[in-house]
């Protein structure tokens, strides 16, 4: 059978990686009016190793932090040379709620045609699993370290760059889930049809970092949303966000028992009530009762 | 028609006759009056660009990638911590193999924070693949913009460009600037198309790829025959630039150095110093020469080396300092000269911080070049620093 997706097969990330599943999905709705961004992180890569690539759309790689930089230049040569095409910058939490925060505030402030997604795998996997900024509470990373001293792992909770975003009053901003396909797909034909800058956070599963079975990268980021944990909602032009999926609100050790990352809060039930709590305390500012 | 100019101004103006496409940019002293200018150029229609205020130097050069990349003609202009700032992309412009040219306001780097002029900004950055041009004049600071772009964008160099212009000492003096007519610069430089592969939707490739051991040398080595062409490639735009607009350049220029016994060498503004300096002291009888540096990258060690050979003394004039070492043109010119035994070779580091190069600087340089005809003398010396102090204070 051919393949014709424009994000080839035979490239070199982990088995279970929700990233290419991202991707690939996002390219079919753009097509092939479509130039990409990478920030330098697992998606660039184990996707580009000279001679082979596996896109078959313009692509550019710079560096780590600058994705958002280095698309609003793309953005401003095509404007004058009176060109239309769809920007697209991949980013990975690290590359986007770390490093690359500046330059992406700079190019949605700015207000560059651009779309910005996130592929959030909560931590700098490319490296080897170290915290980042989006890694949630309670995980376990390698420099987040569990022990006598810290028996909680990582201590601080997840820094909200949607929300941040939104706050920018970017022209769109929404969260997804690929195991919510027609949600996904709404947002990000939306997304195609707005102008501005646009930013997509999706979750992605590592079942590297995340110690998790391959086989269930998409039934674990599932279950990311049905606990409440992932919610999945929209915003334009920095109106207040709407849900556009209700959960289920399974018990958060549903998800969390899927993943090595968080295998010694399993055993310390007063973190997991911190958590639910945080939960709760989102839903709540949002008009729901769990 | 002579207008009187600011470097920044110049630099400007050269853009704006370069016609730009895109002009990414973030502010810093000294070089803010250029992207001030162009931002009023595009303002008021003179300049048919894309102005993009960014939100750091880093993110202004990699802005400047992607525009470039998009085959658009880019410029920008920075100093000192920016350019310190751009640091880890400017290799990613040169490695990319992009024309892009940026004016530099040659700037002190912290600590302590100083403002003005010394040559460290750029010399930290002689390895990142841009060849460096550095001017004397406001006027030598337009005319090597322009020639810049000819020469970045010419299929057998395609790498970036920077243009060094003291600070203040240059970037906000006025001085008689010729600035050429546009449909000569049209001319001279062509209508701009990317000479490389750009990101198009219509021929799709990928760059910035990742390079394993067995593919990244051979990256490197590319580059190292562009900046080798680069060397040919600047004779002949020089040469056309001097027959279309009468200003002649060339990577070194050498004054009175026939019959020198000591040859100083000098880049930028403070080459007008030792020229003064030079005729005041032949008319003594001193057999003193004089070359300017205004290519140091690629560096022009053929002719740097044929005009050396027999002088007895070399004295280098280090607006930059390397710890450990010495000042960097030093470090290239005892390099270049090796061999040439009855050559002596002294480095002199002055100026640093925006101080004042005077007469009295170049007085105490000869003093220690004429005493080193005679025997040894230090081979890194400091001048009009306040040695003193320092010790005294080190000593607490």
């Amino acid at each position: 059978m051919k393949n014709d997706w424009l994000f080839a097969p035979g490239h070199g990330m982990c088995a279970g990686c929700a990233a290419p599943i991202i991707v690939k999905h996002i390219l079919a709705i753009s097509g092939e009016n479509t130039i990409v961004v990478n920030a330098t992180g697992c998606l660039e890569v184990a996707t580009t190793e000279y001679p082979r690539t596996a896109w078959r759309i313009p692509w550019v790689h710079v560096a780590f932090e600058n994705a958002a930089a280095v698309a609003s230049g793309i953005e401003a040569a095509m404007k004058k040379q009176g060109e239309k095409a769809n920007i697209i910058c991949f980013g990975g939490d690290g590359g986007t709620a770390d490093i690359g925060m500046q330059a992406l505030s700079g190019m949605v402030e700015r207000g560059h045609n651009v779309l910005y997604v996130m592929y959030d795998n909560e931590a700098y996997m490319n490296t080897g699993i170290q915290r980042s900024g989006a890694t949630p509470y309670g995980a376990w990373t390698t420099t987040s370290e569990v022990g006598m001293v810290n028996p909680i792992g990582n201590i601080r909770p997840k820094k909200p760059v949607a929300e941040i975003m939104v706050a920018h009053r970017a022209a769109y901003v929404a969260t997804v889930n690929i195991a919510f396909l027609r949600d996904f797909k709404r947002k990000v034909e939306k997304a195609f049809s707005i102008d501005g800058p646009r930013f997509l956070h999706a979750i992605s599963t590592c079942p590297t970092g995340w110690r998790s079975d391959p086989s269930k990268g998409i039934e674990i980021i599932k279950l990311a949303t049905e606990t409440g944990l992932f919610p999945l909602w929209e915003s334009e032009h920095g109106e207040d966000i709407k849900i556009t999926y209700k959960p289920k609100f399974l018990p958060i050790e549903e998800y969390l028992k899927t993943q090595g990352r968080f295998r010694h809060l399993l055993k310390q039930p007063e973190y997991i009530e911190r958590i639910k709590e945080d939960l709760k305390a989102w839903w709540r500012r949002h008009g729901v009762e769990i | 028609m002579k207008t009187m100019l600011r470097g920044n101004e110049a630099v400007a103006y050269a853009f704006k006759l370069a016609k730009i496409n895109v002009f990414p940019m973030f502010p810093i002293t000294p070089s803010t009056l250029v992207p001030e200018m162009i931002s009023k150029f595009v303002a008021n229609g003179e300049l048919d660009a894309e102005f993009i205020p960014l939100d750091s130097e880093h993110s202004a050069i990699s802005a400047a990638i992607g525009a470039s990349l998009k085959g658009a003609r880019v410029g920008t202009a920075t100093a000192s911590q920016g350019l310190a700032l751009m640091h880890e992309i400017l290799f990613i412009a040169s490695g990319m193999r992009l024309p892009i040219v940026m004016g530099i306001g040659n700037r002190a780097l912290s600590a302590p924070i100083n403002i003005w002029c010394d040559h460290q900004d750029t010399m930290a950055e002689r390895d990142a693949g841009w060849l460096q041009f550095y001017a004397e004049s406001n006027q030598e600071g337009l005319d090597l913009i322009l020639m810049a772009f000819k020469i970045s964008e010419d299929k057998r160099v395609l790498l970036p460009s920077m243009v060094g212009l003291d600070a203040f000492v240059l970037t906000h003096t006025m001085e008689p600037v010729d600035i050429p007519e546009q449909d000569q610069v049209d001319e001279f430089l062509g209508e701009f198309k990317a000479r490389y592969r750009t990101l198009d939707t219509k021929n799709p490739a990928t760059f910035g790829a990742f390079g394993s051991p067995r593919h990244y040398m051979e990256f490197r080595y590319a580059q190292h025959l562009a900046m080798e062409r680069a060397k040919h490639v600047i004779d002949e735009v020089f040469k056309e630039f001097g027959e279309k607009f009468g200003r002649n350049y060339s990577k070194i220029n050498e004054e009175f150095t026939e019959d020198a016994d000591i040859v100083f060498i000098t880049m930028g503004s403070c080459t007008g110093t030792a020229r003064e300096f030079i005729k005041m002291k032949r008319k003594e009888g001193k057999k003193i020469g004089l070359i300017k540096i205004t290519v140091f990258r690629p560096f022009p060690k053929d002719e740097i080396r044929k005009a050396l050979k027999g002088k007895k003394v070399v004295a280098v004039i280090d607006r930059n300092f390397s710890p450990g070492f010495g000042g960097a043109v030093y470090g290239e010119v005892l390099a270049t000269m090796y061999g040439e035994t009855e050559t002596k070779i002294i480095d002199f580091i002055v100026g640093l911080g925006g101080r004042d190069i005077t007469f009295q600087t170049f007085e105490k340089v000869l003093e220690i070049a004429e005493k080193s005809l005679e025997g040894e003398v230090e081979k890194i010396n400091w001048i009009e620093v306040d040695k003193e102090a320092v010790e005294k204070e080190e000593m607490k």
